[in-house]
């Protein structure tokens, strides 16, 4: 256990002895062995939590608790393939595994020293078991720099993070470098924001570091409210003193000594565990009043975001940090000038500063020989929706969709047409078919009508209606306006309406003029970014899906079968097995037949279009048209 | 309804706790609804009070943020997933299940006070879409048949207690 790191001496012999035992652990010296259990959200609701407490149990049961050690990481980030179990020293990485297996892994693997195979990654092409995480293809072209330590190195303790990198660029920065070298070098690695739109990291902290004031405030914006988006989450959750690390070096550079992360509640784990590292680096010195002995003060608190979507822009963030409705302010003045408390203000997101530690570690330079021209780096995407590898895929800047869909994501599930990929979530747009072979990148995705984002990438097929999806984020836009400005508050509601029309077959080509016009009005008349972006989902589909849009209003017909208003459920009665199921299973009696005589009907008057029949007949004798 | 002796004391005791602190009413408030589920209105003037801040902006704050609620849930919170990765693996026909089986609509509470249904923003559970969150565990790719089933099981509960 570390004690104290007071000073630079200190701190390098700490790195020093946690960097060895943390070597040790992973290499399997002195015959040790480790067991690494996934401590992400998604597989602790997937039961990993007693999967960790079975290991813990047995390991202790068989007496082999001095030669093993076990303990929980943050999110591997191939969620679908959960809860997963890591073994050192011979990387052998095991998927969806559930309590009863442990006994298996302890068994045949801890005990035995062979790998229980039926618990392996299998290719779903080669249909060959891969036993280590490297091989598995969705990592095969992954880099990890926002996720460096996730699944390695147990987020609860200063140690591991000390044993792999931690604290390096804060000693570097502190030691060696002036505030404004740590701002050039920022500037030099291209660093953009990883929150949305994209701004240079570097010229905020450089207009912040221009104002004259005793007190200034960095601020981590961890409101990751972007529907679909869990890569802030996953970051604090498997690293958090990286990020901790990346708001110090902020904080140096442009001279503040307080530091505000500001994390959703719904994101319980991510809070707790970052609390636990700011008190163990508070109580060891890394957090405080004159940090290895140098004139840097720093301490670092925490609030917790509400539930609200407004609150992941900034000055409306800052807002709620003051204990008011999270409404935005006017800019100029900005945060950089006159934010938190009236006080300069930079805030960062938290992907944005997990990549700091490493710029300083490797150099701009280095950095910057990732990526494309305009954006450097790595960026998370959250791949989600109908995609058979759902998870966090941290890519370099400029790899394409297709790569990002097919070769990681591994394509589409059953068979299915690609249809859209929606990015930047409520504020962003689709991309379809002819996009996949862009290099993502800022101004690419811009270019294209989309915009980066947070990095919430959700995949569509053919089953997804257009114009049900711009509803649906219409919806989540309309009451998550904050109500400030009126085109925004009530623009937004009829946009919605007009959308619901559509839907239910009530609507004209007037309609959508009368949208394209609203959403212009939108746009030019918001304060910030939620209400001027608040039409593009509907904007960005009727572009890509032209067709989509008029096969609702001319032909009152849904494409994709999902508007209940516009299709019909019917039963073939050439397929019909008379077997009743579908009867029995309809929750309006409105199927009708004699069971071994008479094919079923259905009574569109009475259909209320839930799909039970088609769920429960057997023999694919129903379906929509 | 007058606030029992033991919550005021624990309300104040909050308020107490982040004395001095700079504009600590959301994290006040934050407090209050995990301690007591909901934030009345007369707490709410307590709160006000105590801070010295005026009524309207406690209700300001309260009413702005999905996190606070005026009144108080059912026993379980059954909250259903309609965040982007959910929603596109239709997880609208398992909220409209839930309220078809419970008879009551999302964000209202079972009579029996038993059940509240709520559409919840995005959980981060995308893997697992369709997600379900009761009481915070989170049941993985719900279908609509399944949901009788899991109400079932808490109703389960209720009978043995």
């Amino acid at each position: 256990m570390i004690s104290e790191i007071r000073n630079v001496k200190e701190l390098d012999e700490a790195i020093d002895t946690c960097t060895k035992e943390f070597e040790d652990k992973i290499s399997g010296a002195h015959g040790k062995r480790a067991v690494l259990v996934c401590g992400g959200t998604g597989c602790l609701s997937n039961d990993s939590d007693a999967i960790l407490q079975e290991f813990k149990r047995l390991v202790e049961e068989k007496g082999l608790a001095n030669s093993i050690t076990v303990n929980h990481v943050g999110c591997f980030g191939f969620c679908s393939q959960g809860p997963f179990v890591k073994i050192y020293p011979e990387d052998t990485l095991y998927c969806k595994v559930k309590v009863k297996d442990v006994i298996d892994i302890v068994e045949e693997d801890l005990v035995g020293g062979n790998i229980v195979e039926r618990l392996l990654y299998v290719d779903p092409v080669t249909h060959e078991r891969v036993q280590r995480q490297d091989d598995i293809n969705f990592y095969k072209r992954q880099k990890r720099i926002s996720l460096h330590g996730c699944s390695l190195v147990n987020p609860d303790f200063l140690e591991e993070a000390l044993g792999y990198d931690g604290f390096k660029a804060l000693k570097k920065v502190l030691l060696t470098m002036k505030p404004q070298e740590v701002i050039d070098e920022v500037l030099a690695s291209g660093l953009r924001g990883r929150g949305g739109a994209g701004f240079p990291t570097g010229r905020k902290w450089q207009f912040a570091a221009n104002q004259q004031s005793d007190t200034k405030y960095i601020v981590c914006n961890g409101d990751e409210g972007d529907p679909g988006a869990f890569m802030d989450r996953s970051i604090l959750e498997g690293n958090p003193f990286e990020v901790i690390e990346g708001m110090m070096i902020a904080g140096y550079a442009f001279g503040a000594h307080e530091g505000y992360f500001y994390v959703r509640a719904e994101y319980p784990v991510a809070v707790e565990r970052l609390k636990t590292a700011i008190k163990d680096m508070e109580k060891v010195g890394l957090l405080g009043d004159h940090i290895l002995g140098t004139d840097f003060s720093f301490r670092a608190y925490i609030r917790e975001g509400a539930g609200a979507f407004v609150c992941g822009e900034e000055t409306a963030l800052l807002n709620s940090i003051e204990g008011k409705r999270g409404m935005p302010r006017p800019r100029p003045p900005f945060p950089a000038i006159k934010g938190l408390w009236g006080k300069p203000t930079c805030v960062n997101n938290v992907e944005t500063l997990a990549q700091v530690p490493y710029i300083i570690r490797v150099g701009a330079k280095e950095y910057a020989k990732v990526g494309t021209e305009g954006s450097k780096g790595t960026k998370v995407f959250a791949l989600g929706g109908k995609v058979n590898n759902v998870g966090l895929v941290e890519v370099p800047m400029g790899t394409t969709l297709r790569e990002l869909i097919f070769d990681i994501g591994g394509g589409i599930p059953g068979g299915k047409k690609f249809k859209a990929i929606q990015t930047g979530g409520p504020s962003g747009g689709c991309l379809t078919e002819e996009d996949l072979d862009t290099p993502i990148d800022y101004d690419t995705l811009v270019a294209k009508g989309s915009m980066m984002g947070s990095g919430g990438a959700i995949v569509m097929d053919e089953d997804n209606c257009m114009v049900d999806v711009a509803r649906f984020y219409m919806d989540f836009i309309c009451s998550e306006s904050c109500g400030k400005c009126t085109p925004c508050r009530i623009g937004t509601k009829r946009l919605y309406e007009m959308l619901s029309k559509i839907v239910e077959g009530k609507g004209t080509k007037e309609t959508l003029k009368e949208m394209k016009s609203l959403a212009a009005v939108i746009h030019q008349g918001s304060l910030c970014a939620l209400g001027q972006t608040a039409a593009n989902p509907i904007l960005s589909t009727m572009e890509k899906f032209p067709e989509e849009y008029l096969a609702h209003v001319e032909r009152k017909e849904c494409p994709a079968h999902v508007c209940k208003r516009l299709i019909r459920i019917v039963i073939n009665p050439e397929l019909c097995k008379k077997c009743s199921l579908c009867a029995r299973n309809c929750p309006v009696s409105a199927i009708t037949g004699v069971p071994g005589k008479e094919p079923y009907h259905i009574d569109q008057n009475k259909c209320i279009k839930c799909g039970a029949c088609l769920a429960s007949c057997r023999f694919k004798a129903i379906h929509k048209e | 309804m007058p606030i029992r002796q033991d919550a005021k004391e624990k309300i104040l005791a909050i308020c107490e706790s982040h004395k001095g602190e700079p504009s600590p009413l959301m994290v006040v408030l934050e407090e209050i609804q995990r301690e007591f589920g909901y934030i009345p209105f007369d707490v709410q003037e307590m709160v006000a009070n105590k801070l010295n801040v005026s009524v309207s902006d406690v209700y300001g704050v309260v009413t702005f943020y999905n996190f606070f609620s005026l009144n108080p849930k059912g026993k379980y919170v059954i909250g259903v997933c309609l965040g982007t990765a959910c929603y596109v693996k239709n997880s609208q026909a398992v909220l409209d299940k839930f309220e078809e089986v419970l008879g009551i609509k999302s964000g209202e509470t079972s009579e029996d006070g038993l059940f509240t249904i709520e559409a919840l923003r995005c959980i981060g559970a995308c893997a697992l879409a369709p997600a379900v969150s009761i009481n915070g565990k989170v049941y993985p790719m719900v279908a609509p048949s399944k949901v009788p089933s899991i109400i079932d099981e808490y109703r389960k509960l209720e009978e043995v207690a």
